[in-house]
């Protein structure tokens, strides 16, 4: 952590960056911090486990625009920044990209694409939690899974959290705000819920790293990024493609070749 | 206003001639992670273990999703069919805190401010709210820097502070004395005059009158700013809210029928003031965020006399990045 923070005093001292995108200490858990001097950076705070994932402050104009940043990132958000210049939402610039890895050694990698080699040695696992609710699921006949997933979406109340949390929700007009035509009802009720995360699990299905922001910011905690969990977990058992690691030739739903399987259409 | 006295083992009896003489009971229940607001049948499933619940209680007077009206063509002729007050049902809410009771004073105003709203109204009209004191707050809590409380009884019909062995029940309003009625001898007079010992302690740390004064010349603080970098833009904190009350209208049609809705909205979202044209007023979260503070610190209290914050603290709690209300405003009261 010394060496982190000296190397962002360094730089804003040195006028290298205007502003460290990085963690401290919140009401109860590491929050989001913006810090703009030298001494503010003594407040910052790291774990390879902080939520809120910060690489969704990079697709924010108003807040990097007429900035030079540094981000301090997890290992999800590096997988994150990955996917995000493979999407070409990085454009050129140049953030400098800071990271601890879990054996406390300061990382600095100059460019997105630096990151591929590191974390295609880390694989992408969900918590010990996350992973007994889904065999729970799994176990269970699709009507009861239905009923399961029903209850959890009474609870919703379409705050758009999950989205707004999501590194890769950075759609400008996202499906749901979309009225000419209204494809998904606006208002919270049984099935719009669930029309609205079918959606929203279907549109990151290929392109989710898996770092549970969404299902960590949603105020009734549903745990929406087992949706997304499990389907990480049907593209490595269909393409294998692992996990939280930005394919090189593209998202595996995004792209076509001749010789994909097509024995699901039946 | 009555202050009686109920015993522990009373309170389940008179909760049930409650629930026999009106048509629901809602009150807290636990609901896996949280704990919510709903339909109780017995005294038993009431949540007890919490401090507070993730939503308010407003969506009793004002649903996330009502239905205005509901219309069939037939041919030419069309048939309206119009909000039915009769199908409101006589509901006791059962269990709120103090600073829930305290959010209908802006709601009342907003729902009543240049048309009286018939839906709110007559859900107003037909619950009665029976609040508890809190014994326990957490360091979300600020009620007591607007000008509420732990044992604050505005907003009640009814305010229980439970003691060791019972509850102190002061009745605050004509509805509450019908529900006392019901089990009149349940009641005995109540005179120890302790009731501040049964209340958590909530440290006051600002003064309202103040904040709100200088708030009303701070449109143009760069504070909005720095207080909102971290801000995602999301519904939460307007959603979880007792007293935020925007909502959109809109259109459900299918074919030959449909209906007309009522829905929360929140202004948080960038699209909230979108104009067709492509123009967006608060075209920033900072503007956003300073919208939602100057709302419930400036704009309501000059026009409705009364705030739009009751101190609840569940925006901060809902908030996925951490955005404490209290912190911020006590930063604001701060700045000289
Ligand atoms: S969908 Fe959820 S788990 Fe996947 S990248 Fe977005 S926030 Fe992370
Ligand atoms: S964060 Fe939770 S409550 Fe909000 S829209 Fe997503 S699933 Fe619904
Ligand atoms: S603004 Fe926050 S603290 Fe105030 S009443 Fe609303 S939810 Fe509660
Ligand atoms: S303050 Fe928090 S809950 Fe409210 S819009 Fe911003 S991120 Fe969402």
């Amino acid at each position: 952590m010394d060496k982190l923070k000296a190397k962002l005093k360094e730089w804003l001292e040195a006028g290298e960056i205007t502003l460290a995108i990085g963690y401290k200490q919140g009401t109860r858990e590491a929050r989001p911090f913006f810090c703009r001097t030298a001494e503010d950076v003594e407040q910052m705070v790291f774990s390879n486990d902080f939520q809120p994932n910060l690489a969704v402050y990079l697709s924010k104009k108003e807040v990097v625009k007429d900035e030079k940043v540094a981000i301090v990132c997890t290992i999800s958000a590096l997988r994150s920044i990955a996917y995000l210049a493979r999407e070409n939402q990085i454009g050129q610039s140049q953030y400098k990209i800071i990271h601890l890895s879990p054996n406390d050694e300061l990382m600095i990698f100059r460019s997105p694409w630096d990151i591929d080699a590191y974390i295609e040695e880390i694989p992408s696992t969900p918590s010990e939690e996350d992973r007994r609710v889904i065999e729970m699921l799994d176990a269970m006949t699709p009507s009861e899974r239905w009923a399961w997933w029903a209850a959890q979406f009474s609870k919703c109340i379409k705050c758009y959290a999950c989205r707004a949390a999501c590194p890769m929700c950075y759609c400008t007009r996202c499906i749901v705000d979309n009225n000419r035509p209204q494809w998904i009802d606006p208002w919270a009720s049984p099935l719009s819920n669930m029309e609205w995360q079918i959606n929203r699990v279907m549109h990151l299905a290929g392109r989710c790293v898996g770092c549970g922001a969404c299902g960590a910011a949603c105020p009734e905690g549903i745990p929406v990024h087992l949706l997304n969990r499990k389907i990480l977990d049907n593209i490595e058992e269909n393409f294998g493609m692992p996990a939280g690691i930005a394919p090189r030739e593209g998202a595996v739903l995004n792209t076509y070749k001749p010789e994909d399987k097509e024995n699901f259409i039946k | 206003m009555d202050t009686l006295y109920i015993k522990k083992s009373d309170i389940a009896v008179w909760w049930a001639a409650i629930k026999g003489a009106c048509d629901h009971v809602v009150a807290p229940v636990r609901k896996d992670r949280v704990v919510e607001f709903a339909r109780v049948e017995n005294y038993e499933e009431i949540a007890t273990d919490y401090v507070q619940t993730t939503r308010s209680a407003k969506e009793v007077l004002f649903p996330r999703t009502e239905r205005l009206f509901s219309y069939q063509k037939n041919g030419r002729d069309i048939e309206v069919k119009d909000f039915d007050p009769q199908s409101v049902p006589v509901q006791v809410l059962w269990q709120v805190r103090p600073c829930d009771a305290a959010s209908v004073f802006p709601l009342d105003a907003v729902f009543n401010w240049d048309y009286k709203d018939v839906m709110y109204n007559t859900r107003r009209e037909r619950t009665t709210i029976v609040a508890v004191s809190c014994s326990t707050a957490d360091e979300y809590c600020f009620c007591t820097s607007v000008g509420g409380g732990a044992g604050d009884t505005r907003g009640s019909d009814i305010l229980l502070t439970y003691t060791t062995d019972g509850a102190i029940v002061e009745v605050v309003t004509e509805r509450g004395e019908k529900l006392v009625a019901l089990s009149q001898n349940l009641f005995t007079a109540y005179t120890a005059g302790d009731k501040d010992s049964y209340l958590a302690s909530v440290p006051q740390v600002f003064d309202v009158e103040k904040l709100k004064e200088k708030m009303h010349g701070m449109f143009d603080s760069t504070v909005w700013k720095e207080q909102s970098e971290r801000c995602l833009g999301c519904g939460a904190c307007a959603y979880v809210c007792p007293t935020c009350s925007c909502f959109d209208i809109q259109e459900n049609p299918k074919g030959s029928c449909g209906e007309r809705l009522r829905c929360w909205d929140s202004c948080g979202f960038a699209q909230f003031t979108l104009h067709t044209s492509g123009h967006n007023p608060r075209s920033t979260q900072a503007s956003r965020w300073r919208q939602r503070l100057m709302h419930k610190f400036s704009y309501i209290p000059q026009r409705q006399d009364s705030l739009g914050c009751t101190g609840c603290g569940r925006c901060s709690r809902a908030c996925p990045v951490d955005m404490n209300i209290k912190e911020h405003l006590s930063s604001i009261d701060k700045i000289q």
